[in-house]
């Protein structure tokens, strides 16, 4: 999170944007503000509508109704070569039959600018990205991670109000992927560009972006940053896809003064602070109260640290070297909870079947009704 | 060194198909009329024969015209189906690609039989122009596969990036697209003068009396004293008929290289 980035300004705005494919409504009623300078991504399931919604921006798909405003300006009828945003394609679009320069070089071409001063302009393109003297490389030889740079230094050479990123690291493996993310973290603070991220990981939405929107079936389901998004995620839908949450089902007693009164299987009666835990409205599936499987400590000998504890079996042991992932059945509930503990040193690794507390506190917990 | 039963059917295969096409030029350089063997002597007269024969040379220059007009033809009509067949969507595609493929294997019997009964109803006259009609028809499927892969190979988020970098339609077309499937281009149109210049049923039906090469020869092929001079001739266009198939699988091979796509097969 960059809380220096403090900018209020819009970048852009979607106003009640729909898109149709014939019957299938891929955008249903997209309303939300992406402001100047932040890194924002879009994040959902594969036929969610992000890349739908992102290729509004960039002026390839058309949309049904609505409206997109990109630094203030309908872009309704601004083709998307006119469009002051460039894109990173998901296949990078490297043009094979050019060379790495000529490729960073394209979007120059109507530049007014004399050739020394465009050969020095992708030149400082190339070292911004780390490629500095493969200019002259043939471009279908280069490795993922470097096409992927090079679709960088591209886009970022016509110096766009708005980079849309189109599931950039999905082609690299996992290590070359976390250095892109640092890598690309340190880019935008670098250019001050507005970003704009697909991506269906979540890991990766919540290490890049200043805000998320997380989108289900055509629509934005919760647009916060990260933290609040982890921390009091609006739907059991959005808690499901990022990270794992454990529910627990609750039942509501009573609502005064800012404070519930519930009853949860296993945990007893709780009071929650209702302005902070409890989200959403109500649900078929009835009220329940989640938590993050790193809120709950399973408590060793003689430990005793937390506000409140519970009686548990142990009934799986998941270990990974820093964390041991427990899925632990509390006493008085009826499905196992899934629980980490980072294994710091004198803390045990429990067998299964282990009977153990585990302690708690209502303050981590989130109410979905 | 021993073969084995599958080495040797493999060898015998080979012989079969290449064994006769090997005896033209051995035959094409015998001194004798008689095509036999014991060999009498070498000779290039059979040669100079083919250099001197008037008619011959007017029947290589309708068959250059007929080959170059039908190749150029079926290029364009396979730029237009394979952009088409790649790019967009529409009702009945799989039947229309079908439809234009067929004639790949219809034979061409049925083909030139069938044109010719509508050409003579519609009364029109038989000449180059009728055969060059034919010989577009035949030779569009195979542009049009060729072209389909070069097309298909063509990531459309290029096009996109194009546009995307500030690119009209246009430019986009000449910087982007056309390089990069200038050497499937290439290749259809080698493939397709190659089919255009030996065809034969088609020119034979559709042809007027401005013979094709290969109408030509197989009148001289009556005539025992100019067997060798067809022989000659002969060894000439597989020497062509080869250096036209290499070059065209160069431009295929240099297409996917520069693409940094797998190699799929092609004709050679």
């Amino acid at each position: 999170m960059n809380l220096d980035k403090s900018s209020t300004t819009t970048m852009i705005e979607f106003k009640d944007v729909h898109k149709y494919y014939g019957d299938y409504h891929a955008l249903r009623g997209i309303t939300a503000t992406i402001r100047a300078g932040e890194f924002f991504s879009l994040l959902g399931p594969s036929g969610c509508g992000k890349t739908t919604l992102l290729r509004t921006i960039a002026g390839f798909e058309g949309i049904s109704s609505g409206v997109v405003l990109v630094d203030g300006k309908d872009m309704v009828d601004v083709p998307a070569n006119q469009r002051p945003t460039n894109m990173v394609f998901q296949s990078y679009a490297i043009f094979p039959h050019l060379t790495v320069e000529q490729n960073v070089g394209f979007g120059l071409r109507k530049d007014p600018r004399s050739r020394p001063e465009k050969a020095a302009a992708v030149a400082e393109a190339l070292a911004m990205v780390g490629l500095a003297g493969f200019g002259t490389r043939a471009a279908h030889a280069l490795s993922g991670g470097q096409r992927q740079r090079v679709a960088l230094a591209r886009a970022l050479i016509l110096k766009p109000k708005v980079l849309l990123l189109d599931e950039p690291l999905s082609a690299l493996d996992k290590k070359m992927r976390e250095q892109m993310q640092v890598e690309l973290i340190k880019l935008q603070r670098q250019v001050g560009i507005t970003f704009v991220l697909v991506t269906h990981d979540q890991e990766e939405a919540l290490v890049m972006s200043d805000r998320i929107a997380v989108m289900f079936e055509g629509q934005i389901a919760q647009l916060d940053d990260p933290e609040t998004l982890y921390r009091r995620p609006k739907t059991r839908a959005v808690a499901n896809f990022i990270g794992t949450m454990n529910f627990l089902p609750a039942k509501i007693l009573s609502e005064s003064g800012g404070k519930v009164e519930a009853e949860a299987q296993g945990f007893g009666r709780l009071t929650l602070d209702a302005q902070t835990q409890v989200t959403g409205t109500a649900t078929p599936d009835g009220a329940a109260v989640g938590f993050r499987p790193e809120t709950l400590t399973l408590l060793f000998e003689g430990q005793q640290v937390a506000d409140r504890e519970v009686m548990a079996t142990v009934t799986e042991v998941v270990y990974y070297g820093d964390m041991t992932y427990y899925d632990v059945l509390l006493d008085g509930t009826t499905d196992p909870m899934r629980l980490s503990m980072r294994n710091v040193f004198g803390r045990p690794v429990l067998d299964i079947g282990t009977r153990t507390r585990v302690g708690w506190s209502p303050g981590a917990l989130v109410m979905f009704r | 060194m021993k073969f084995s039963g599958l080495q040797l059917y493999a060898l015998a295969f080979l012989i079969f198909l290449y064994g006769p096409i090997l005896l033209l030029p051995v035959f094409a350089f015998n001194d004798s009329t008689v095509v036999a063997f014991p060999l009498k002597g070498f000779t290039t007269q059979w040669f100079q024969n083919v250099w001197n024969d008037s008619d011959l040379w007017q029947a290589v220059r309708n068959s250059l015209f007929v080959a170059l007009s039908a190749s150029v033809i079926a290029t364009m009509f396979g730029i237009f189906a394979a952009r088409a067949s790649t790019r967009y969507r529409f009702p009945a595609k799989g039947g229309i690609m079908g439809l234009i493929l067929l004639p790949m294997v219809l034979p061409d019997m049925i083909v030139a039989m069938a044109l010719l009964v509508v050409l003579l109803a519609l009364n029109v006259q038989l000449s180059l122009l009728t055969v060059i009609l034919g010989h577009v028809l035949i030779c569009t499927p195979f542009a049009v596969a060729i072209l389909s892969s070069a097309f298909q190979s063509l990531d459309q988020s290029l096009e996109e990036a194009a546009y995307d970098l500030g690119e009209g339609a246009i430019s986009t077309f000449y910087l982007v697209i056309l390089p990069l499937v200038t050497p499937g281009i290439i290749s259809a149109f080698l493939i397709s003068f190659t089919i255009s210049l030996d065809e034969f049923v088609i020119s034979n039906f559709l042809g007027s009396k401005d013979k094709l090469l290969s109408v030509y020869i197989f009148g001289q092929l009556r005539f025992p004293k100019s067997v060798p001079t067809i022989m000659a001739l002969g060894a000439v266009l597989v020497a062509l008929s080869v250096a036209l198939l290499a070059l065209a699988e160069y431009f295929r091979r240099r297409g996917i290289a520069r693409t940094g796509l797998k190699n799929t097969g092609g004709f050679l």
